[in-house]
């Protein structure tokens, strides 16, 4: 049984958009695709810390604002050369309202 | 018993036949020669570096009097021989030495041809021959004053350029319609002459001398239409003769040249001839290599080898001036059965044309860039068939994969721990292992996985050359780079067809090009959305999120993800109450670093994003807007005081600096673009290094343009001068409109004008005024809808999202 966080609604991360989640631990970056997808990633890359949510989002990707590394927000991985992850928080959209996994975003934030 | 051999020349071919001879048969011959020139053997090919300056006398010397020693030769300086006694076997110099030989070679060379016309023998006409011409004309470049070379081969080209280089204003005459027509074709002929043109020297072809004026010396040179053109030297060079008339009066066969068989010997066996003054197979030689050839076979000959023959082969042309490649082989005028492969490219000045019939090389014409000339000689020589390589052929050596180029030899010498990516501290051997292990093809599958040429891209070359070296055959570098990963088009044609097809949305140019991704990368999208706001000002609604994160938060991001800010302060001019708004601003906001900025202003480090609009409406209350110090668009006009307190101010700079900036702010351009307004040529704000640059004089403002000072230093190229404040403005803005309708995502303005030709950047802005007014109006339309402040909408509640967290939580909240 997982416990869900209601973080707000579709409309408020634009389209191939994203925002942040803050919490005491650190930063959840909430994605939405143009597909209308939505994903929620730890906010922190693994190169130098960069805000992946502050990043371009194209397909189910974002490029790292910093150093320009790319992740697959599907799996969290960092995609072509770069080798690297960041942690996936699963992710529900029911009615147009966005929840994220509560222990996995805890988990992702530590 | 040693046989006596005498020799009648002492120029290139008969030093080269010595030095061959004295090897093969070092005790055979006591030899003799007589030398017109005053003087030792000397390289005359580098006649035309010594008249440059780029070379002394002494660095020319082959043979220095040492060498006549130590080999016992006698060597009679300023002997000119006026007979030949065949049947007593002697020859007589003009100074009364008579001297018998066994064997004779006859190397007198060639005279130059003087036209004859009226004038020919008047005082400050020469001809380019000898050392003594080149004196001559060093004495008559002392005075700077006007010259006129007839003749535009090889030799008048060379001495144009090395008398416009010893000062002189030079015009070069020459009958035929294009320079060097015997080497070159019509096109490169053209870039020949329009590189010379650029160095200041004037190019009058059909033109027909009719006489050569003067009055006691030479004045000027009159052509067939009557004008006369001014001149205090000319230079005849119109060609060369075969210098024959001591072999004819001696009763040897001559034809042209002093015919001889294919050992070199002449209608008296007892006596050969050797270098210009020959002609063997019906053919005279002027070029150095086949006078080379015949030197061997000569020495051989003398050294008693019987099966040395001279065989007839083309010979490549280059042109000795610095800075002009050209080179011409072989046979390159059209026909029925032949083909070529032509690569043109006008920006950078190149042209290549390779002439093919049967699939084997007949011809080949370089210009611009002549490092494959060798290559190409080489396979035509060897009759290759290319039809194996013919696509890539004209690309030349490199791009087949033979690891013997030049270029690519230096780069294969190189040690695995080289470092070739500085940047990145990538080192050769692992880019050629991660080529090698990973497969990589392609140059940004390498900068991907190794980082190399992935920073500053200065290393690009020579990581392409690693590939060439590693991969072979099987690397062939696209000829356009595609834009990024998601297409094949390059950026100047996606540019051309967004006008084309009237494509006014990314997803409209995604579908319409076929782009192979769904919505584009991180390197498509900002060049897309910048290529569609400049071209659809009024139309196109700007996609934020296809821009990179500090021109969607107006603010620059740091390493530890917090921002900077940077107000405008126009013309680097600031007040008492600005400076107390910015002192508040950083007490409130607790701003960690606040730094003075290279383009005259105030930067404020380390604010947290949310805080952004909060500082910007503080900012906004002082009447602070936007620097846009993170935009791809307008940052700085930096000026110095000018006439406002400067003693040696011309202009008033302050305020045109600040005028500039005030009618150009908010403009998107392909790259960033830096300013500067100087006061007086002591440049004191440095324009002579940006992007665009003004250095105001007493009579009006110079423009400048094209100047780096980051990756590349570079200083600017002079866009042009004008009179007036207006002028100067228009003349800006029309140049830095055509930047934004042609340059690439990006491409600095000294990147893109140097692909696009300064003279066509000056032709367009400064020389067309239709076209200038038009880039004018454009920017002017297009700035009605860019000139918002973006600090200002923001702080009304623009993309409030972006400075806001979506939701925070705690552990309480968590807990629950």
């Amino acid at each position: 049984m997982m416990d869900w966080l209601d973080i707000g609604t579709l409309d408020d991360i634009p389209l191939r958009g994203a925002r942040c989640v803050k919490t005491p631990n650190g930063r959840i970056g909430i994605f939405r695709t143009h597909d209308d997808r939505v994903f929620a990633i730890e906010d922190h890359c693994p190169h130098k810390g960069g805000p992946l949510s502050q990043g371009i989002v194209h397909g189910a990707a974002v490029t790292c604002p910093l150093h320009n590394w790319v992740f697959s927000l599907e799996t969290g991985e960092a995609l072509g050369a770069d080798e690297g992850a960041v942690k996936t928080i699963p992710v529900r959209v029911e009615d147009g309202r966005i929840a994220i996994a509560l222990s996995a975003m805890l988990q992702a934030a530590e | 018993m040693t046989e006596k051999l005498v020799i009648i020349g002492n120029g290139m071919a008969p030093g080269r036949m010595l030095e061959h001879l004295l090897e093969a048969a070092p005790e055979r011959y006591l030899i003799t020669i007589f030398n017109a020139e005053p003087r030792v053997n000397y390289d005359r090919i580098m006649l035309s570096p010594v008249l440059s300056g780029e070379k002394e006398y002494e660095e020319i010397v082959i043979h220095g009097d040492g060498w006549y020693i130590k080999h016992g030769i006698v060597l009679y300086k300023g002997h000119k021989i006026v007979g030949i006694d065949r049947e007593a076997r002697t020859v007589t110099s003009d100074k009364g030495v008579t001297e018998p030989y066994d064997r004779l070679v006859i190397a007198t060379g060639s005279v130059p041809f003087v036209i004859p016309v009226p004038g020919k023998d008047l005082p400050g006409v020469l001809s380019y021959r000898d050392l003594d011409d080149v004196g001559a004309m060093l004495l008559a470049a002392q005075s700077r004053d006007r010259a006129v070379v007839i003749g535009g081969g090889l030799l008048g080209l060379e001495a144009a350029a090395g008398l416009k280089e010893r000062g002189m204003d030079v015009t070069v005459l020459h009958v035929m319609p294009t320079l060097m027509e015997r080497q070159l074709d019509p096109a490169a002929g053209y870039l020949l002459q329009r590189q010379l043109e650029t160095r200041g020297i004037t190019v009058r072809t059909k033109a027909n001398t009719r006489q050569i004026v003067g009055d006691g010396k030479v004045h000027g040179v009159e052509l067939d239409t009557g004008e006369i053109i001014p001149a205090t030297l000319v230079v005849m060079a119109v060609g060369i003769r075969p210098n024959v008339g001591l072999a004819r009066e001696a009763g040897l066969e001559t034809n042209r040249g002093i015919v001889t068989d294919d050992c070199m010997r002449t209608s008296d066996p007892a006596i050969f001839a050797l270098g210009e003054c020959v002609e063997v197979d019906g053919r005279v030689y002027g070029l150095v290599a086949p006078l080379y050839e015949m030197a061997k076979v000569v020495a051989a000959t003398l050294a008693g080898a019987e099966d040395k023959r001279f065989v007839h082969s083309d010979t490549p042309t280059k042109l000795k001036v610095t800075g002009i490649d050209l080179y011409s082989i072989g046979d390159f005028a059209d026909g029925e059965d032949r083909e070529e492969i032509i690569l043109r490219d006008a920006s950078a000045g190149i042209y290549k044309r390779v002439i093919l019939q049967d699939n084997r090389i007949i011809g080949t014409v370089l210009f611009g860039e002549t490092a494959d000339g060798a290559w190409f000689n080489d396979l035509k020589k060897k009759e290759v068939d290319i039809s194996e390589m013919r696509d890539t052929l004209i690309f030349g050596q490199a791009f087949q994969g033979g690891a013997s180029a030049d270029p690519l030899a230096a780069v294969a010498a190189l040690a695995d721990d080289a470092e070739i990516c500085g940047c990145n501290g990538v080192c050769k051997g692992k880019i050629v292992s991660a080529i090698a292990d990973k497969g990589l093809a392609s140059l940004d599958d390498v900068r991907a996985h190794t980082k190399a040429s992935a920073s500053c891209g200065s290393c690009t070359g020579l990581v392409e050359k690693i590939m060439a070296l590693t991969l072979g055959d099987s690397y062939n570098p696209a000829a356009v780079q595609p834009m990024c990963g998601c297409t094949d088009l390059g950026h100047d044609e996606v540019r051309r067809l967004i006008k084309a097809k009237g494509l006014k949305t990314i997803p409209a140019v995604m579908q319409e090009l076929e782009w192979n991704t769904s919505c584009g990368c991180a390197k498509c999208r900002p060049a897309l959305n910048y290529y569609l706001v400049a071209d659809w000002p009024n139309e196109y609604s700007d996609d934020y999120q296809s821009r990179f994160i500090n021109e969607r938060v107006h603010a620059n991001i740091q390493k530890d993800g917090t921002y900077s800010v940077v107000p405008r302060m126009w013309g680097g001019v600031t007040s008492a109450n600005e400076l107390r708004a910015i002192a508040d601003v950083v007490d409130k906001f607790a701003i960690p670093a606040v730094k003075v900025t290279g383009g005259q202003r105030i930067d404020m480090l380390g604010i947290c994003k949310e805080d952004l609009p909060a500082v910007w409406a503080d900012l906004g209350k002082a009447g602070f807007v936007s620097g846009h110090a993170y935009a791809k668009g307008l940052r700085t006009v930096k000026t110095c005081v000018g006439t406002d307190w400067c003693r040696f101010g011309t202009q008033d700079s302050t305020g045109l600096g600040i005028r500039i900036e005030k009618f150009m702010w908010g403009s998107w351009t392909p790259a960033k673009v830096k300013m500067a307004v100087s006061g007086c040529p002591r440049n004191c704000a440095e324009a002579t290094c940006k992007d665009v640059g003004v250095i105001c004089v007493d009579s009006g403002y110079e423009i400048h343009f094209a100047g780096a000072a980051g990756l590349d230093i570079k200083g600017t190229e002079v866009l042009g001068m004008v009179r007036t404040e207006d002028e100067a403005l228009e003349a800006i803005v029309a140049l830095v409109q055509m930047y934004r309708e042609q340059g690439r995502y990006l491409e600095r303005i000294y990147k893109w004008a140097k692909r696009v030709g300064l003279d066509e950047v000056r032709r367009q802005v400064m020389a067309d005024p239709d076209r200038r007014q038009g880039y004018f109006e454009r920017f002017v339309f297009s700035q009605k809808f860019a000139q918002v402040d973006p600090w200002s909408e923001r702080v009304f509640g623009k993309d409030r999202h972006e400075f806001r967290p979506m939701a925070e939580t705690d552990f309480k909240q968590a807990a629950e």
